[in-house]
């Protein structure tokens, strides 16, 4: 069997304005332009994809049950793989995993990655908790605000066994806005202190209003072929070094440890393990934060500290812009954009530092890069691990 | 009248649901490797056995974590806020989320004994809920 190596040779995002997407669209609209933007930069066209890899938020109940089928009509495409698999804002970092299985194998040659999300022009988003079906009948009659109390019960528990403070946890979010300032497309850049972060209100109390990611539309679709296809197109391909899935409960009091990520743990060793790279290799990372805390589980989770650690790693200042760990290089979903799912734009900051195109915000060097998404409730993790040409 | 979300009980659920309304504390426990499980499953978890008893519990266990929450979880909670949901580690193993009633909630601190308490929310639900003791 020919073992052909999956690299990614485009990305795109939608350009957003005070968070929304300008003049408004569909969450079909923002993921077909994203398509046809990230296809442009490769030098390829919708003609070519032949494997289509969404997931999202839109269309439930209705046309997005069955995403992969909506979105290839939508695109007037037919694809001969596809993979509609949601684990939630990490489903992208297992879409690149999958598609690079599927790519290797000969299951397709040309695979697109799409996301879109229209949620804060519609006002859609809601804390009212999850319908008290099924699972939930455990756990939404409590009122429970989701999805930030079983981030702010890992939070306090953190919090419990290892001392991590509140200041520490806020310096997750002043280190990431640093970034965001350097970066013109970010939504949030006004300067910002962890006396800011403690004096917000603490809407799920340890969590305060300004641990939580922002609430914006957004949209993203990344490219994938194989190396050889790769050689004739125009792009720079990334490469793929390794990637690895885990998941563990989506009910919060289902979560093996909460004050330890596990799903972050098993896919980041599974990651780490195919790339054949240390962690000393990384030059720049791209962590979920959905929340500072979630930030601050990943670090310890994937073993860049021990754990226990991650409060003063966070607060020495050694992520922030300058520092020997540069994480959330764009803003991250705390400042730069968080519409809902936030793992294809983890990739996709990924992919430009390594192609050198950051401007203000370039890591210097940047060979390796290493992406971790977190979806649910701390419920899924998946990691990539990419490198430059 | 009461409007907050309430469980829509299935078939799985519909035991640990009737005993709440007695105001007892009902979960399956597995007769092959012993252990209670929370929530009510077909299988245990642990064993993936499909022998299983429902068992009364004692209804007393610990703060495993909990949040205060002063931002409701829709309209309906919005009265209440400060309030407080924690995951309970209850004394037979499993771990429970619900909420602790409690006037001050700077009060509670992971690690406090709780016991269960009832609430009749409607004619047809009883909310299990925890105080300290
Ligand atoms: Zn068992």
């Amino acid at each position: 069997m020919s073992k052909r190596k999956a690299v990614i040779v485009g990305v795109a995002d939608a350009p957003l304005k005070d968070g929304m997407i300008p003049g408004g669209a569909s969450p079909l609209a923002v993921q077909a332009r994203c398509a046809k933007d990230a296809l442009a930069e490769a030098g390829l066209t919708l003609k070519d994809v032949d494997g289509l890899l969404v997931a999202g938020m839109w269309g439930n109940p209705g046309p997005g049950m069955l995403p992969t089928v909506t979105l290839s009509e939508y695109l007037g495409i037919r694809p001969r793989f596809s993979d509609g698999t949601n684990i939630g804002g990490s489903a992208f970092e297992l879409h690149v995993g999958h598609a690079a299985l599927a790519i290797e194998q000969g299951l397709c040659d040309v695979a697109l990655i799409t996301y879109g999300s229209t949620q804060k022009s519609e006002k859609s988003r809601n804390l009212a908790g999850r319908p008290a079906v099924l699972t939930m009948q455990y756990e939404t009659p409590w009122g429970m605000p989701t999805p930030v109390g079983g981030y702010a019960l890992a939070a306090r528990r953190h919090m419990h066994e290892y001392g991590t403070t509140p200041e520490q946890l806020a310096s997750v979010a002043v280190a990431t806005r640093k970034w965001a300032q350097l970066n013109p497309a970010a939504t949030m850049r006004a300067p910002l202190t962890v006396e800011d972060v403690l004096k917000s209100t603490a809407i799920a109390d340890p969590l305060h209003l300004l641990d939580c990611c922002l609430v914006t539309d957004g949209g993203g679709a990344i490219v994938m072929t194989n190396e050889e296809r790769a050689r004739d197109l125009k792009a720079k391909p990334v490469h793929i070094l390794g990637f690895g899935e885990g998941q563990t409960h989506w009910t919060i009091a289902a979560m093996p440890d909460l004050a330890r990520l596990t799903a972050a743990e098993e896919a980041g060793k599974r990651a780490f393990a195919m790339a054949g790279v240390k962690h000393k290799d990384i030059d720049v990372a791209e962590f979920y934060d959905s929340f500072t805390i979630t930030a601050l589980l990943t670090l310890e989770a994937l073993g860049f500290c021990e754990r226990g650690e991650g409060g003063a790693f966070f607060a020495s200042g050694r992520t922030a812009p300058g520092g020997d760990f540069p994480l959330n290089t764009n803003g991250g979903g705390l400042s730069c954009l968080h519409p809902g799912m936030y793992g294809i734009f983890l990739l996709i900051e990924a992919v430009r530092q390594l192609r050198g195109e950051c401007g203000d915000r370039q890591v210097k060097d940047a060979k390796i890069a290493l992406c971790h998404g977190t979806g649910g409730t701390l419920s899924s993790g998946a990691t990539c691990i990419l490198a430059k040409d | 009248m009461y409007e907050k979300p309430l469980p829509i009980i299935d078939p799985d659920s519909a035991p640990y649901w009737s005993a709440t309304q007695q105001h007892k504390l009902v979960i399956p426990r597995c007769l092959d490797c012993g252990k209670h499980h929370f929530y009510p499953r077909a299988l245990c978890p642990h064993c993936h056995s499909d022998k299983l008893e429902w068992t009364e519990i004692s209804g007393r266990g610990t703060v495993y974590s909990y949040i205060v929450a002063n931002r409701p979880a829709g309209p309906a909670f919005k009265a209440d806020i400060p309030y407080v949901v924690a995951v309970i580690d209850l004394a037979e193993g499993p771990r429970m989320m619900s909420n602790i009633v409690i006037d001050d909630p700077s009060k509670v601190k992971i690690g406090d004994a709780v016991q269960v308490c009832f609430e009749d929310v409607t004619p047809e639900i009883t909310l299990p809920k925890f105080k300290l003791v």
